[in-house]
């Protein structure tokens, strides 16, 4: 890295070596170890670990339920989103203050309560027992603790582009005769794409690696109800550690592939926002 | 911004509506979906967590709360978050200076290295220092090799039987990991809005670089770094998954505050997980009122220095 030029302020190598040395030792070298460990495994384990019909399920279901609740999480996050920024109603700056619970409650915290909740016999789930419906220890109980934990991802994202939006636009097409739902469709929609897009994109990293709050909710039946964390853990919990850092390896690799994505689409959000406010 | 700011707002529409707003019966209808859905997702579950707590009296929750289990587990979170918070706020603090402050290559791949802990699931946070600090991992390899470099090392940590994982230490390091990007990630983009024409004039009126920093960037930042720091706090105090790996769950040795509402909830006992949980759930509530509390007055140093320019 070339050094700054005509600097008056102090402590540039100073902050940036601290910065790198810390980073070195807390993140990249341990990190590192993933990889030095799956290189001790041959090509054929490797393959052999990451293909299991085991994992095979588990990537199946991770990412399902993953982008079941990041959809849903869309369609009701825009709604939420919506309704703060346009509407008054009774209570709703203690609502647009809960919406942050669940990146504040710990995730061991929210997986109690949940699977207590949808169980059959819990405040919400016994509404849905009669019915036939099991929603604790099934993947509808997976699905229901990655909606809540990727909640204020698309809210937070919308919330500030809602705000901004220009009101003036809409009047200008309810002037050409466009109704309401047209404006809704063909205006402001397109306006809030990238943001929802990064929101959905963010919710969908953050359901993939969860575990926490899916350990209570989940029976961990392999095949079934076992999302990819679960399954590491299994193995950790086996003393397989080189089949834990095979699939270590897969999750590492499609986060940083979506890492590269929600960079990408949030570019796009802020370029959208700048060229919308000027 | 408001609707009702623009003239077209103010003309009475055929149907005596305003064009950009929906009637009444759709609005409440929507507000109603809203708070439908949030209530079965986030209301509930909070209420419940309270309710659950004190399901057996109030006697029971406080016997919870003062057994010699739950207290060392609310030490060692409170050892951990003490030693987690601090280290990890003196590191974005040098982060956003050397980020914010200073123009060099690589800035960009640095910002991305910095969020990386986000985007890792906190199993594999965990899993990663089982690979470096574990009996099958670098240091156990170590303490085997027949010929390790410096023997004294290996020989000082094979006399003092050291562990780190399946001990505190790798509960610290775990929770240091997942909490790593919370500071730096409130301060870099804060400090690069500043800019760095108030710390240029006090250096040259004089002002060493640590008067600088002092007097004129702490003062500028402390609101960020507040909320960065109880953001950093609420993730230490409640990361469950990454600390679950590394822990082992001895009783009374390893036990966060998380940990201890597993096992409390493992062997049946809902009542007293709910009180252990209650604790975690009041802190978060807590550092959403202090988030609350520091956007305004965010709020308010903008505004103030707006109408002031």
């Amino acid at each position: 890295m070339a050094a700054a030029k005509n600097r008056v302020l102090p402590g540039f190598r100073l902050t940036l070596g601290y910065t790198i040395l810390y980073l070195s030792l807390i993140v990249l070298i341990p990190l590192a170890a993933v990889f030095w460990k799956t290189c001790t495994l041959s090509w054929a384990q490797f393959c052999r670990d990451i293909t299991s019909p085991q994992a095979l399920a588990a990537y199946r279901l991770s990412i399902g339920a993953a982008l079941l609740a990041a959809a849903l999480n869309a369609v009701f996050g825009l709604l939420v989103a919506w309704v703060l920024v346009r509407y008054r109603f009774f209570g709703k700056k203690l609502v647009d203050a809960l919406v942050d619970l669940p990146f504040a409650l710990p995730t061991a915290v929210a997986g109690i309560t949940l699977a207590t909740l949808y169980s059959p016999s819990g405040w919400i789930g016994q509404f849905f027992a009669p019915l036939g419906i099991k929603i604790a220890y099934t993947r509808l109980g997976v699905l229901v603790a990655l909606t809540f934990i990727g909640l204020p991802f698309i809210v937070r994202t919308v919330q500030p582009i809602l705000e901004d939006l220009d009101p003036e636009i809409e009047e200008a097409a309810a002037s050409l005769g466009a109704n309401r739902w047209q404006v809704f469709w063909r205006i402001i929609l397109p306006t809030l794409t990238p943001a929802l897009l990064t929101g959905f994109a963010l919710a969908f990293a953050r359901a993939l690696g969860e575990y926490g709050s899916v350990v209570f909710i989940s029976s961990n039946i392999p095949m079934k109800t076992q999302i990819v964390p679960l399954l590491i853990m299994t193995k950790l919990e086996e003393f397989d550690y080189a089949g834990a850092t095979a699939l270590a390896v897969v999750m590492l690799v499609f986060s940083f592939v979506l890492l590269l994505a929600i960079n990408v689409l949030q570019w796009w959000t802020n370029r959208y926002n700048h060229t919308s406010l000027s | 911004m408001t609707p009702a700011a623009s003239p077209m707002a103010q003309l009475p529409s055929p149907s005596g509506l305003r064009p950009t707003t929906e009637p009444p019966l759709v609005r409440r209808l929507l507000i109603g979906i809203a708070l439908l859905f949030l209530t079965l997702f986030l209301f509930l579950p909070l209420a419940s967590v309270f309710v659950q707590a004190f399901a057996k009296g109030i006697g029971f929750y406080l016997k919870t709360l003062s057994d010699p289990m739950a207290w060392s587990a609310v030490k060692l979170t409170l050892i951990t978050a003490g030693i987690s918070v601090p280290l990890n706020c003196v590191f974005g603090v040098a982060a956003a200076w050397a980020i914010a402050k200073f123009d060099f290559r690589g800035k960009n791949i640095l910002l991305t290295l910095i969020d990386l802990p986000f985007s890792i699931s906190p199993v594999i946070s965990g899993l990663i220092y089982v690979l470096v600090f574990g009996a099958q991992g670098w240091l156990g390899l170590y303490e085997n090799a027949d010929k390790p470099w410096f023997p004294w090392l290996a020989n000082w940590l094979n006399d003092h039987d050291i562990h780190i994982i399946f001990a505190p230490a790798g509960i610290v390091l775990a929770t240091i990991f997942v909490t790593f990007p919370f500071v730096a990630r409130e301060l870099i983009p804060l400090m690069q809005a500043q800019g760095r024409t108030e710390e240029e004039a006090a250096r040259v009126l004089g002002a060493s670089g640590w008067q600088t920093f002092w007097r004129v960037t702490l003062p500028n930042i402390k609101w960020g770094l507040l909320y960065g720091v109880i953001l950093c706090n609420a993730r230490a105090m409640g990361e469950f998954g990454a600390v679950s790996v590394v822990s082992g769950h001895i009783r009374g040795q390893t036990n966060t505050i998380p940990l201890y509402v597993e096992v409390l909830y493992d062997e049946y006992n809902f009542t007293g997980a709910f009180a252990m949980a209650s604790v975690l759930a009041f802190l978060a509530l807590v550092t959403l009122a202090i988030k609350i509390w520091v956007e305004r007055k965010n709020t308010a140093l903008n505004t103030a220095t707006n109408n002031h320019q």
